[in-house]
């Protein structure tokens, strides 16, 4: 074992932590804060990511030919703990980075990955998630969103669900059944749609926080080439699949889950319960150990995988936890603010005497929506007892 | 022994239960989430002519002359619909502060309109140091010739914009216990600015009550002079209790939610209620409730008869039904899945209500210490 980084990985930080000085915009609410429907905001959200691809901090571990630059992971990594550090905002195009871009670097033609990924970089088109329909979450394999392939057209009919950010998305990367007969793993498609295509209605749905975080889209016919199937016609599940990895790990990641731990730390420090800041409280202290030696734990278990990655190994049932730990942790940091700030904790942003601009109370109901999203944590630990551990499937 | 519910009691939570599924859906709910005050002067009188508003008030002064544990009923069924509106702070708290410290003139003006509806009362406390024991009082009523000046904030101030009189707790003298008084005060009177602060539980408004030199005759003490926190003290066991039957009834509904959707809803060809992932949720979830209505029962009881054991057996309930109430809300809306973290499904308007019943009057943490204090540990 060896912590250390290497000469050129320090020497790398501290140019990246230069960068960052230098060009993050320090009091851009937009960035911090967006709002997807809010154009204005939107847009100011993509130039950033486009400046931070520009300075080559984006996807460095991709391909060259794409747009990466072949870097090993422990790059992007340097880069993450420093964009945590500085308390940048989470970029725009994530879901396309996270959950597109690594699914089409390995199941994708030369000609979509030539398309596609460069503007996943530069957040010149931002990707939605078609894969939750109405009667379709847990399970996903059910879903019936038909399209059926008419000359080399897909003709798609049907409805998604809790689209996140649908809305201000160019592109949606979509499951649809393409075989209605074949048993419900096999008949499914990964396709690429344009949500400019005539025939597609996006509806936003407004969540408990009050935002519209997401939408329904409903498909009238609206036609598809043949190229943009990822994959083999009804092989889609594999593909999904393959999304759905990356997704749990991008919503366990604790990158985030660190800086809201500094944040909740400071928050203790400075608000003060009975007479003296709440981090000197005997009992609060024990609840941020405790939070705390669970980050901490997410820290390294982290770092364990990304040797695993670095090494080529599987990294096993150790990432099949990612999720399930990693969204119940983030929310529970975020009750422990609220407990905190007591009477202050359910203030709105921009309300008279709020703290931290209510981001604490917002984020205690938004964690508990990816606790639901990506896969519940009942399906989590479905999985983790079933795949990870080998126990057998109930009835 | 008898430790249940007299057939009074039964049928006054069934008649409420009915009453407020008729006046109260979850649809009235929800519409006033967006009214500026958030409040139905409609239903508040409705609840009137039900007797609701006077149910603690003697009869002698127009109510029912009931008791705590009668109230606590009612209060859970108010829980159950996630009732907007001010019931709890002027049908209770007001009205006990009356009943236990008001002179008999101040009884005259305020309990008949209290429990006609009427009038509405709010209570003024907590600061921007937001601590509920003696020490977090400290604003000041300046002795004058014919009463007080008071000057400075308070804040959280449930449904200030529609009270008619704030029942304040000021600063009169000296620190601690000592020096709290009580007034009654106008919300009309010159110098008293109240300003809204947005919360995300819209069924529950709180305001910053702004006094600039506020002018107060002698006539608005209630009880005596310095000697406030004895009373305020009996007020801050009410509230636990009050609160703690408002989460008893929220959680049940919303493990009746979350237990009816299960039903319905089918995922992989079979009813998810059927996943023992999730019965074991709804176990857990019965589990925290059914003892803790004994909680709250107890609580109550006490409150008005075993004075020796009502501090204590208050905070028992508040302590236990402020996590039960926060962990059943957080449990019913993962068993919804995506459709549960919606504006437009109802399972937010007690999710929020939890987290607001959970920190009002107390946390988890202040009644669990004061537990320990009661009990000499
Ligand atoms: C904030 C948020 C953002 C989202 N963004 C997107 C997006 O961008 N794109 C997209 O496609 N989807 C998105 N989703 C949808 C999400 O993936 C689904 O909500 C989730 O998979 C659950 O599906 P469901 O809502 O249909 O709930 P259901 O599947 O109906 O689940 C209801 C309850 O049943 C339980 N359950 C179901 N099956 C089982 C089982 N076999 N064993 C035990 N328990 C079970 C669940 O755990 C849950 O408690 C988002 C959801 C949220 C909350």
């Amino acid at each position: 074992m060896d912590l250390t980084y290497s000469k050129e990985d320090e020497t790398f930080r501290k140019e990246v932590r230069a960068w960052l000085k230098k060009n993050l915009p320090k009091k851009d609410k937009a960035i911090s804060d967006l709002m997807p429907h809010d154009p204005e905001r939107v847009k100011r959200s993509k130039d950033w990511q486009h400046k931070l691809f520009d300075a080559g901090y984006v996807a460095m571990n991709w391909p060259k030919e794409y747009g990466g630059q072949d870097a090993d992971v422990m790059r992007q990594t340097i880069v993450n703990e420093e964009l945590t550090l500085a308390r940048a905002p989470g970029l725009v195009g994530a879901s396309g980075l996270t959950m597109l871009g690594p699914t089409l670097i390995q199941c994708g033609t030369e000609e979509q990955k030539r398309r596609y990924l460069p503007k996943v970089l530069t957040a010149d088109e931002i990707w939605c998630q078609g894969y939750s329909e109405p009667g379709s979450g847990s399970d996903l394999a059910s879903l019936t969103t038909r399209a059926e392939l008419v000359g080399d057209e897909f003709v798609v009919n049907g409805q998604k669900v809790w689209t996140s950010n649908a809305q201000f998305s160019d592109w949606m990367f979509c499951l649809v059944r393409t075989d209605p007969d074949a048993p419900k793993h096999r008949g499914i498609s990964y396709i690429l749609i344009d949500m400019r295509t005539p025939g597609i209605t996006v509806r936003p749905l407004v969540q408990m926080t009050g935002d519209a975080g997401f939408n329904e889209v409903f498909f009238d016919n609206a036609r598809v080439p043949r190229a943009n199937l990822v994959g083999e016609l009804h092989q889609g599940w594999m593909v999904a699949n393959a999304t759905l990895f990356h997704e749990r790990n991008m919503l366990g990641s604790t990158t985030r889950t660190q800086l809201m731990m500094q944040n909740l730390i400071r928050l203790a420090r400075s608000h003060q319960r009975y007479g003296k800041p709440a981090a000197e409280d005997p009992l609060m202290r024990q609840k941020l150990s405790d939070l705390l030696t669970r980050v901490e734990a997410m820290k390294y278990h982290s770092y364990r995988q990304l040797t695993d990655v670095m090494h080529g190994r599987s990294p096993g049932i150790g990432a099949m936890v990612n999720k399930l730990v990693g969204t119940e942790l983030n929310h529970d940091i975020c009750a422990l603010a609220l407990e905190i700030m007591n009477s202050y904790a359910p203030l709105k942003k921009g309300a008279v005497r709020v703290i931290d601009n209510g981001t604490w109370a917002y984020e205690f109901m938004f964690t508990l929506g990816l606790v639901i999203g990506g896969g519940t944590s009942q399906i989590q630990k479905n999985i983790i007892s079933e795949r990870g551990l080998g126990m057998p499937k109930s009835g | 022994m008898d430790f249940g519910l007299s057939e009074e009691q039964e049928m006054l939570q069934r008649s409420a239960r009915d009453f407020l599924a008729r006046e109260c859906p979850s649809t009235f709910v929800r519409a006033l989430y967006t009214e500026p005050d958030g409040f139905s002067r409609e239903l508040h009188r409705k609840m009137a002519e039900q007797g609701w508003t006077g149910l603690l008030v003697p009869e002698a002064h127009g109510g029912l002359g009931l008791s705590m544990l009668d109230m606590a009923l009612l209060l859970e069924e108010m829980g159950r619909a996630v009732v907007p509106g001010p019931f709890i702070f002027s049908s209770v708290l007001v009205t006990l502060a009356l009943m236990h410290g008001g002179s008999s003139a101040q009884k005259k003006t305020w309990l008949p309109r209290l429990a006609s509806g009427e009038a509405i009362g709010t209570f003024a406390f907590l600061e921007d140091t937001d601590r509920i024991d003696a020490a977090g009082m400290t604003l000041k009523a300046k002795k004058t010739r014919d009463g007080y000046l008071v000057s400075g904030t308070k804040l959280f101030v449930p449904f200030a914009a529609v009270a008619d009189v704030l029942l304040t707790a000021v600063r009169t003298s000296g620190r601690g216990e000592e020096g709290i008084s009580l007034l009654l005060i106008d919300r009309a009177t010159p110098g008293l600015s109240i300003k809204s602060l947005d919360i995300f539980d819209q069924t529950r408004r709180v305001y910053e009550v702004e006094f600039s030199n506020v002018v107060v005759t002698k006539s608005a003490l209630l009880g005596t002079e310095g000697e406030g926190w004895k009373i305020m003290a009996r007020l801050l066991d009410a509230a636990a209790v009050a609160l703690a039957a408002d989460s008893l009834g929220g959680a049940q509904k919303s493990l009746e939610m979350a237990v009816d959707y299960t039903k319905v809803r089918t995922q992989f060809n079979r009813p998810i209620a059927s996943f023992q992932a999730l019965k074991h949720l709804a176990a857990d979830m019965a589990s925290d409730i059914e003892p803790a209505r004994a909680l709250v029962w107890y609580a109550a009881h006490a409150f008005d008869a075993l004075p020796r054991d009502a501090s204590r057996a208050a905070s028992l309930a508040k302590a236990r039904l402020s996590e039960v109430y926060s962990r059943t809300t957080n449990r019913a809306v993962q068993m919804h899945g995506g459709i549960g973290f919606t504006w437009e499904h109802d399972m937010h308007f007690w999710f929020k209500r939890a987290k607001w019943n959970e920190f009002a009057f107390g946390d988890v943490a202040f009644h669990r210490e004061r537990i320990a204090q009661l009990e000499g540990f």
